[in-house]
């Protein structure tokens, strides 16, 4: 499936898949000697996520005519705002709890700290790192790189993807994964701390029915207490970002869009519960495969979040004198308390229950209540949307803009890559996964750098 | 966790699996790694161990040779119920044979001597030579010495020249090994090791405990006590039973382990204590084979921990892998297909990295009961009764915690227990002999993980 996080189409290191600069002659990480690998083309073809990209008529108007949501349980067409005007509305047009979204800081709040407070007891077995055709096309070195350790440099990898001298695991696919599709980008990362990454994304671009651009990402972050957490973040990604990659041509409203795709990312991670038998016959007390869930559509004029969990959608206008915004509010505990006046933010966020989640993609979960809202930006910007693996090194929308760069809407790439890399620099503790959309979507062609 | 993998190997052979069981998380700077390797073995003729004679179609068991050595020293007929139980008890075994079965019966003193069939042979079982050999058994009378060595070169001789899967002794002595020095009988066990197998039997009370559960352990088999010789002819029919369930010799585990490891120890913790570290034999680069013995349809578990180099926060290495192989004479092996990986990963979740895993946890446990058994009735032979109650204290408590009720059982008769929970017990004043040497033979025997 295009979704299926692949290896990154940008230059990495053939040994250790860590990502390279252009002008390196040896891999930052594991000191991999590149003079001997060809260098990779730094022009990389637009990948498209469903048959034809369409023909891009170049003009970024907004003034396609949306049909109003489709009832489905929801009742008013949703309301646009302004970014100042936030917050948004949910799916069912009714007020997000919580106000001031994005200027609410938590002084309290610490950087650093996980959300889940549990942890798996029985992880499961895990795909491992597949062969890079890449490597065995491209790097005709002497000793074929792709079969010794990237740790030792003596041992060849066996089948079960562990090194036959030192026994260290090799990097997996999902580790580190990098991914464009036309103007937006999503860079995902094991982090520091973690033995695989329980992340996963999904990036996409398409027209709608009036030839207008549209752009979209899905970032998911699998629930560690639960099993098979890194199946039910690719299971959510894929299935919601095939969701709107097949509503939104139809003409189905983006905001009704996003509430479809959480429906159908639920449904995805609800599936796993039920397989492999053998698994859980093993292992009969395990939660069932979980998730958080967190997109956002671009249009011309509109922009839509939609979420459930605690992965989050900021606001950053390319002007960075106007303020910056976040677009999601968490299903936790803190945020929770918070919303219902029962505590100070400050109190609510120094509670060790504070980052436990209150809502989460799964067969565990009581009821389902994905939250959507759109947005009418007036002015360009980026929208960064993200695991708390980055939000926990940069949680206010003013430290996130902060540390966006100036040219993520029209770089986003090389912005999501400066996110992950803020995240590792803080202590990298959990996954960290990040897309960045620009805003208003660019025209077909005009997309990446 | 635990992961699994299985194996069908080729038919007749029992089909192996292999299930670790550990926590693989360490913290920073974590070196040691602990893992329950649960093998199980299962699919060939036998249908547990309860049943009277394993199914097999006519003719097509797995082929045998057992080799029966009866004590013939003085000794035996005082009392003579000893060589009257050892006769009924040789009938009972030989009445076990499934037809086809090559076998003898050698009678030991101070020297060997062949009782059937004789001339260096093996017998053929069938109702003729299983009726001939009860006869020869008439034969067998006590008097002389004990050289259980020169018994045990007998059996090796006739049976290495039987072609046979399984190769298996069963012996059974009265008394001490008094005609031969330890040394001596040390370096035959060195030769017979990997050769056949022995269950070792102890009758009456005279006998050493170290000696006849050595010579179980050199040879793979089981030790116990039949301290009634009337219990010895429902015991040999049982260990018979059991060397006819057996499909497959000479299994070892092979523990390949990375460059920068060392093995701390590799035991087998179920169904008994039995440390395997020290038999290692090299084979191949980082890996050594541990010898298991024969195997017919059942599950054994191996306590492995491995010491691994630290690594950073989030790395996961391989600590071992674990398989089974039958090596061949020439030199290569047959490898029986399933294997085990136990695994590392560092990690700074505390809760992960500092929680024991259950089964690591029970049979760390079962093997200190076995060593608090063993130290505690050293130290009361000789004559340190506080050292003893100390030792035997904690068995109890160690039985008591794991469920462990037979060696309870055993332990009550040598100990007042006056709070099985804290350990608090006082050494019985008069124990009988039969007691004490029951609990130290059986001082191994360990119960599994309560579910």
């Amino acid at each position: 499936m295009s979704q299926m996080p692949r290896q990154a189409a940008l230059p990495k290191c053939p040994s250790c898949a860590e990502p390279v600069e252009s002008g390196d002659l040896f891999c930052g990480a594991c000191g991999y000697d590149l003079s001997v690998v060809p260098a990779a083309s730094q022009d990389h073809p637009t990948l498209t996520m469903t048959g034809s990209a369409g023909p891009g008529d170049g003009t970024a108007g907004d003034g396609v005519a949306w049909p109003a949501p489709e009832p489905a349980g929801s009742g008013a067409p949703p309301a646009a705002h302004q970014p100042a005007d936030l917050p948004g509305t949910d799916s069912g047009g009714a007020p997000l709890p919580g106000h001031e979204a994005g200027q609410e800081s938590g002084a309290g709040q610490e950087a650093g700290s996980g959300v889940r407070l549990d942890r798996p007891d029985e992880p499961d077995e895990y795909p491992l790192q597949a062969p890079d055709p890449r490597l065995a096309a491209g790097a005709a070195a002497p000793a074929d790189p792709a079969l010794l350790c990237v740790a030792c440099r003596a041992g060849r990898v066996d089948s079960d993807g562990y090194c036959e001298n030192c026994g260290h695991a090799q990097p997996r696919e999902r580790d580190h994964v990098e991914r464009e599709s036309g103007p937006v980008a999503a860079v995902s990362d094991r982090g520091l701390r973690h033995h695989r990454n329980e992340d996963a994304f999904a990036v996409g671009h398409t027209t709608l029915p009036d030839g207008t651009p549209v752009a979209l990402a899905v970032v998911c972050d699998g629930v560690s207490s639960a099993t098979r957490p890194d199946d039910a973040s690719l299971a959510a990604s894929q299935a919601a970002g095939d969701t709107l990659l097949a509503a939104l041509p139809r003409g189905t409203h983006p905001q009704q869009a996003m509430h479809e795709a959480i429906v159908a990312a639920a449904q995805a991670v609800n599936a796993l519960a039920e397989e492999p038998a053998t698994a859980r016959e093993h292992t009969p007390h395990q939660n069932a495969p979980a998730c958080t869930i967190v997109g956002a559509v671009v249009t011309s004029g509109l922009l839509v979040v939609g979420w459930v969990g605690d992965s989050r959608a900021y606001w950053v206008p390319t002007d960075r004198s106007t303020p910056p915004a976040r677009l999601t509010e968490d299903d936790s505990w803190a945020a929770q308390m918070v919303a219902a006046g029962l505590m100070s933010e400050a109190e609510a966020y120094a509670d060790e229950r504070a980052h436990a989640i209150t809502g989460w993609l799964g067969a565990d979960a009581y009821e389902l209540e994905p939250h959507t809202a759109s947005f009418k930006p007036d002015r360009p910007g980026a929208v960064v949307v993200c695991t708390d693996g980055l939000w926990n090194y940069a949680e206010t929308a003013e430290e996130m803009s902060e540390v966006v760069p100036p040219d993520a809407a029209v770089r986003p790439l090389h912005g999501a890559r400066v996110l992950v890399g803020h995240a590792l620099d803080g202590g990298g503790h959990d996954n960290v996964t990040v897309a960045v959309l620009p805003f208003p979507a660019p025209p077909q062609g005009a997309g990446s750098a | 966790m635990r992961s699994s993998m299985a194996n069908f190997a080729k038919s007749n052979v029992p089909r192996f699996s292999v299930d670790v069981y550990q926590n693989e998380y360490l913290p920073e700077g974590g070196s040691e790694v602990n893992a329950i390797v649960t093998v199980t073995a299962t699919g060939g003729g036998t249908i547990g161990s309860a049943v009277s004679a394993p199914v097999y179609p006519p003719g097509r068991g797995p082929s045998a040779a057992v080799a029966i050595m009866v004590d013939c020293s003085g000794s035996m007929d005082y009392p003579p119920t000893k060589m009257r139980g050892a006769r009924e008890a040789t009938a009972a075994a030989i009445d076990t044979l499934r037809d086809g079965t090559r076998f003898t019966v050698i009678g030991g003193t101070h020297v060997a001597q062949e009782v059937y069939p004789g001339g260096g042979r093996l017998a053929v079982a069938d109702a003729t030579t299983r009726e001939q050999a009860k006869h020869a058994l008439r034969r067998l009378s006590a008097g002389g010495g004990t050289a259980i060595g020169t018994w045990l070169r007998l059996a090796d001789r006739l049976l290495s020249a039987a072609d046979v899967t399984i190769r298996h002794g069963i012996l059974l002595t009265d008394g001490r090994n008094e005609h031969e020095s330890p040394e001596d009988l040390r370096a035959t066990l060195d030769a017979c090791a990997g050769r056949f197998t022995c269950d070792a039997r102890g009758v009456g009370t005279d006998w050493e405990v170290k000696e006849v559960t050595g010579i179980a352990s050199a040879l793979l088999g089981t030790a116990d006590i039949v301290a009634d010789p009337a219990g010895l002819a429902a015991d040999f029919t049982r260990m018979m039973e059991t060397a006819m369930g057996k499909e497959v010799a000479d299994v070892c585990l092979r523990v390949w382990t990375p460059v920068g490891t060392t093995i701390r120890f590799v035991k087998q913790v179920a169904p008994s204590v039995a440390d395997l570290t020290d038999r290692r034999t090299e084979a191949g680069p980082r890996a050594g084979d541990y010898p298991t013995g024969s195997w017919g349809d059942e599950s054994r578990d191996y306590h492995l921990c491995v010491a691994v180099p630290p690594a950073g926060l989030g790395q996961e290495m391989l600590a071992a892998r674990v398989s089974l192989v039958v090596p061949d004479t020439d030199g290569t092996v047959q490898n029986l297909g399933a294997q085990g990986l136990v695994r590392a990963v560092w990690t700074d979740d505390m809760a992960a990295s500092t929680s024991i895993n259950p089964q690591v946890a029970h049979y760390t446990g079962q093997a200190e009961l076995a060593q608090a058994i063993q130290k505690g009735l050293d130290l009361r032979k000789a004559g340190d009764f506080d050292g003893a109650t100390a030792k035997l204290g904690r068995a109890v408590q160690l039985a008591n915690a794991s469920g462990n009720a037979d060696t309870a059982k055993l332990l009550a008769k040598v100990v007042d227990v006056v709070d099985a929970a804290t350990g608090t017990v006082r050494l019985k004043t008069r124990v009988a002999e039969a007691d004490e040497m029951t609990l130290e033979t059986r001082s191994t025997k360990t119960v599994r993980v309560k579910k």
